[in-house]
């Protein structure tokens, strides 16, 4: 029994790796080979999909909005609930509890509800298919989730840190950014991972919102899929590019995946 | 924690209240008021009051989605939940290999849900896909794009990938904050593994996994992506979920009215099982 | 019940890079009688946490054997050997009641529910836990957990030995005395060995007949509280016991005599001439008092401590502390310290110097 323990965690990670294998098979086959029939691994081994898709600025402006609008959205929202995180976790005040429930509610707002009155709405102000209003309108999720990891890991700090704060003097703001946000730097940089993760991979409203200037990599993707027959060597070529950020910020929060994903509320 | 009272502090809240009131307040106002017009697509509308609704809810249309839908979620949430917690509980607590499984389990969580959606396509394809290819060559008659069966269990096996990881990383976090001691206690109260677990771990791990359920019955009810890059609800509607038919009605065929009524029952759908469990974890984390 | 005996016992977390290892255990061969109530005395990290666990199972031993009267149980699991455990953090199954926290340990061991009752409310009653019973264990304070967790360990009636690792720790100071009196009501009670693991010196004293005293992986020495405090056998123990503990000075020996500060002293232990190693001499704060003619000394700070003062002092640039009674005449600035002699001891090395009872 217990020698066969590892085998559970073992088994279910080659399940999770079968299907990024076989991505990442396909993204080094020629079209050929891949129409040419079942083959288990790349007989006809090629970086054209590669060189396409880095040479092509249809495909690599993909990257680049892509990358453009997450960063964007990621500060924005880290950015406005780092002080209304703090405003929960010290403060009670009118209406507070209502509020956090209601900001939680937008985290459960389906994307496809507010696909059509997005594009309206951010038509009407002239944002359309730009990066900033696909950040803005990711704030919609990722603000009421920063708030509440924040939050969480706020309220694991002792009151008594602002306390003696104030008491050596600190002004608020002063506090704020040499003292407390050092401290919760942890919960932070969950906060971003977040962010970053949602905004990332989110399509929806990042399709609706865009037509050109800004359209998303994983956008790209799907118009490729159907516009042009069968180009599944480019298709999962692009697909294995878009694994490479994920993996990175995976990389740089691993430590703290585990609180992280339990919003800092073990 | 003791809070102090302090009504200054909405200032803090002001840019976050700001930016989700204009993105959450200003949309839901159009569709609640499209909800109940009726228009002839020359931009003009006229009052219709509730037709939308009653329609809706007679809708067979919106009854098979919505069936569907709770289906979807009912099945994912049975395999995902067990799994996760078993995965969890398998998982090494210490050294090297913690960072590995982490990492590794992490990874399809970060992956554009087209992505994961064309991946699945790609692996499913019945003549050059790995697993169609597989199944098929092991004598079983698959073919998602032609058998709901076969559509439904790899929309399944997808969301099984896709999201069990969330479910292993909450529980194991529930976990390792479970002291030593507790190990040790049970140990020499002559506790047998299933003790243990029942309780010791399982108490432990209930907020996390109010969490977790929470958070897969929700991001389930609102999948849309994955599906739709996958089948895109077929074949015929067998695999139409509730996202994929509201795009359909709303930004396919253009039926504000009856897209925007059924966006409302949606969301408040989500929103009322949401509530719930949210009340239940409070009450727990109140205790 | 059974006689504990400890064999060539030792433990080790980790080796060096070198192959050598870091003994978080060295080499111990203890006895503890069977139905005597034990303290195991020191200071943190010097391994008795190591050892306690090594008793209950919980950690295997590198070297070495653990026997139950003559029975090896070296190799047996916490459960196998039958012993319980009191930790220092209370540890209570939260979504059990009191009744079925106390009433666990045996139903894992199958005992019939109509002998369980009975049983429960008996040990309930002992440790004041009756009117909290039918309530849920997640419910109570800190020291009602506690209580939850000595009554789990006493409740199985024929365990072997009781242990207790530091269960005081997180109640409150009040509270700490009744429970303390409590177990050693229980003990004479219920006659089970235990071992009560602490680097309180006021509760190892108070609570046991024999106390283990431990520093550094080693057992230093091991006896009743009088014996620790009259007879340390290692200065460590002069220093860790009693408050404020022993003075240890540095000696000389000459012609057999002992030499501090140019002085001849007589000890309780003279040495033969010319032994090798650091002497070292120590005389309790207890036994140091203020004579016409002796240790020429210097008055640092005096303390009150209620019924005695402490007086702290220099004298050839070390110090001595020592304890004068109420009413007694400090003298000021200077005075001349004298030694009882047959509470004066020479230690070579740390240990008491047994070699030249010969003069």
């Amino acid at each position: 029994m217990r020698t066969a323990k590892w085998l559970v965690p073992t088994l279910y990670i080659l399940f999770l790796m079968l299907p990024i294998y076989w991505l990442l098979s396909m993204s080094f086959k020629s079209t050929n080979e891949i129409l040419g029939g079942f083959t288990l691994w790349p007989r006809d081994f090629t970086l054209a999909n590669y060189t396409k898709i880095f040479t092509d600025s249809v495909w690599y402006n993909g990257y680049i909005n892509s990358i453009t609008y997450v960063t964007l959205n990621t500060v924005i929202s880290v950015l406005a609930a780092l002080p209304a995180a703090y405003a929960f976790s010290r403060y009670r005040f009118l209406g507070d509890k209502h509020l956090f429930f209601w900001l939680l509610t937008n985290r459960m707002a389906p994307p496809a509800v507010f696909a059509l009155p997005f594009l309206q709405l951010y038509s009407a102000v002239g944002l359309f298919d730009t990066h900033i209003a696909v950040a803005l309108a990711h704030t919609l999720f990722n603000i009421p989730l920063a708030v509440w990891i924040l939050e969480g890991f706020m309220s694991s700090v002792p009151k008594e840190l602002d306390e003696t704060a104030y008491v050596d003097g600190y002004p608020f703001w002063k506090f704020f950014i040499k003292i407390f946000l050092p401290t919760i730097a942890a919960g932070i940089g969950v906060a971003c991972f977040f962010c970053f993760m949602f905004s990332w991979v989110e399509l929806l409203l990042a399709k609706t919102l865009t037509s050109v200037a800004a359209k998303p990599i994983a956008a790209t993707m799907t118009r490729t899929a159907s516009s042009s027959g069968y180009e599944l060597g480019l298709l999962a070529a692009a697909g294995s590019l878009t694994l490479i950020p994920g993996a990175i910020v995976i990389y740089f929060v691993r430590n703290y995946i585990a609180r992280g994903f339990a919003l800092g509320r073990v | 924690m003791n809070k102090t009272i302090n009504n200054r502090a909405w200032f803090l809240v002001v840019p976050v209240v700001a930016l989700v009131a204009f993105n959450a307040l200003i949309p839901l106002m159009t569709v609640v008021n499209y909800s109940v017009q009726e228009t002839f697509g020359d931009n003009t509308f006229f009052w219709s009051g509730v037709t939308w609704f009653e329609k809706l809810l007679r809708d067979p249309r919106f009854h098979g989605a919505l069936g569907r839908q709770l289906f979807f979620t009912g099945i994912i949430l049975l395999i995902e939940v067990p799994l996760g917690v078993a995965i969890a509980l398998t998982m090494p607590k210490k050294g090297p290999w913690v960072s590995v499984c982490l990492v590794l389990m992490a990874l399809p969580l970060l992956i554009p849900w087209n992505v994961v959606g064309a991946m699945w396509n790609i692996m499913a394809l019945p003549d050059i896909g790995l697993l169609g290819h597989t199944l098929n060559a092991l004598g079983f008659d698959y073919n998602y794009t032609r058998q709901p069966v076969s559509a439904w269990v790899t929309l399944i096996a997808m969301d099984v990938w896709h999201w069990t990881s969330l479910v292993v990383l909450l529980s194991y976090a529930g976990l390792v904050s479970i002291p030593e001691a507790y190990y040790q206690a049970a140990k020499i109260d002559g506790a047998r593994p299933w003790a243990v677990f029942r309780y010791i771990q399982l108490p432990k791990m209930k907020r996390v996994l109010t969490i977790a359920i929470l958070l897969r019955f929700m991001d389930s009810f609102m999948i849309y992506t994955e599906p739709s890059v996958l089948t895109g609800g077929g074949p015929g509607n067998s695999t139409t979920l509730l996202s994929i038919d509201l795009v359909k009605t709303a930004l396919g065929q253009f039926d504000l009215g009856p897209a925007a009524a059924t966006s409302l029952v949606y969301f408040l759908i989500v929103l009322l099982v949401s509530w719930v469990f949210y009340t239940l974890m409070m009450r727990n984390e109140a205790q | 019940m059974a006689k504990v005996t400890l064999e060539n016992l030792a433990h080790t977390y980790f080796n060096r890079a070198d192959g050598t290892a870091e003994w978080a255990v060295k080499r111990i061969n203890l006895q503890w009688a069977d139905g005597g109530a034990f303290a195991l005395l020191g200071p943190s990290g010097c391994g008795k946490t190591t050892l306690l666990n090594i008793m209950s199972g919980l950690i295997h031993p590198t070297e070495g054997r653990i026997l139950f009267d003559e029975r090896d149980v070296t190799a047996l699991s916490p459960e196998e050997r039958n012993i319980a455990q009191v930790f220092q953090f209370p540890v209570v199954y939260d979504t059990m009641s009191v009744y079925d926290n106390i009433a666990f340990p045996l139903r894992n061991r199958g005992m019939a529910e109509a002998e369980i009752g009975p049983r429960v409310r008996e040990i309930a009653e002992l440790t004041e836990l009756t009117p909290m019973l039918k309530q849920r264990a997640a419910g109570l304070t800190a020291d009602g957990k506690q209580k939850i967790s000595l009554a789990r360990g006493l409740v199985r009636p024929d365990v072997n030995l009781v242990m207790f690792d530091e269960p005081l720790t997180v109640i409150d100071p009040h509270l700490k005395w009744v429970l303390r009196s409590k177990l050693r009501e229980l003990h004479q009670r219920v006659g089970t060995t235990m071992i009560y693991v602490t680097h309180d010196q006021t509760e190892a004293l108070t609570f046991a007949d024999q106390v283990v005293v431990m520093n550094a992986g080693e057992v230093v020495q091991i006896g009743s509280p009088v014996e620790l405090f009259e007879q340390p056998q290692h200065t460590f123990v002069g220093h860790f016991i009693g408050s404020p503990g022993m003075n240890v000075l540095p000696a000389k020996i000459d012609n057999g005599k002992a030499i501090f500060a140019g002085r001849q002293l007589d000890v309780a232990n003279p040495v033969a001439a010319a032994a090798d190693g650091t002497m070292e001499l120590g005389v309790r704060p207890e036994f140091v008092r203020f004579v016409r003619e002796g240790i020429p000394a210097r008055i640092i700070n005096v303390a009150d401590a209620g019924r005695y003062r402490i007086v702290d002092t220099q004298a050839d640039g070390h110090r001595i502390k020592l304890l004068v009674d109420e009413g007694e005449e400090i003298p000021a600035g200077t005075a001349q310290l004298g030694f009882d002699p047959s509470q004066t001891r020479l230690y070579r090395d740390g240990w008491l110097a047994t070699d030249g009872a010969t003069s």
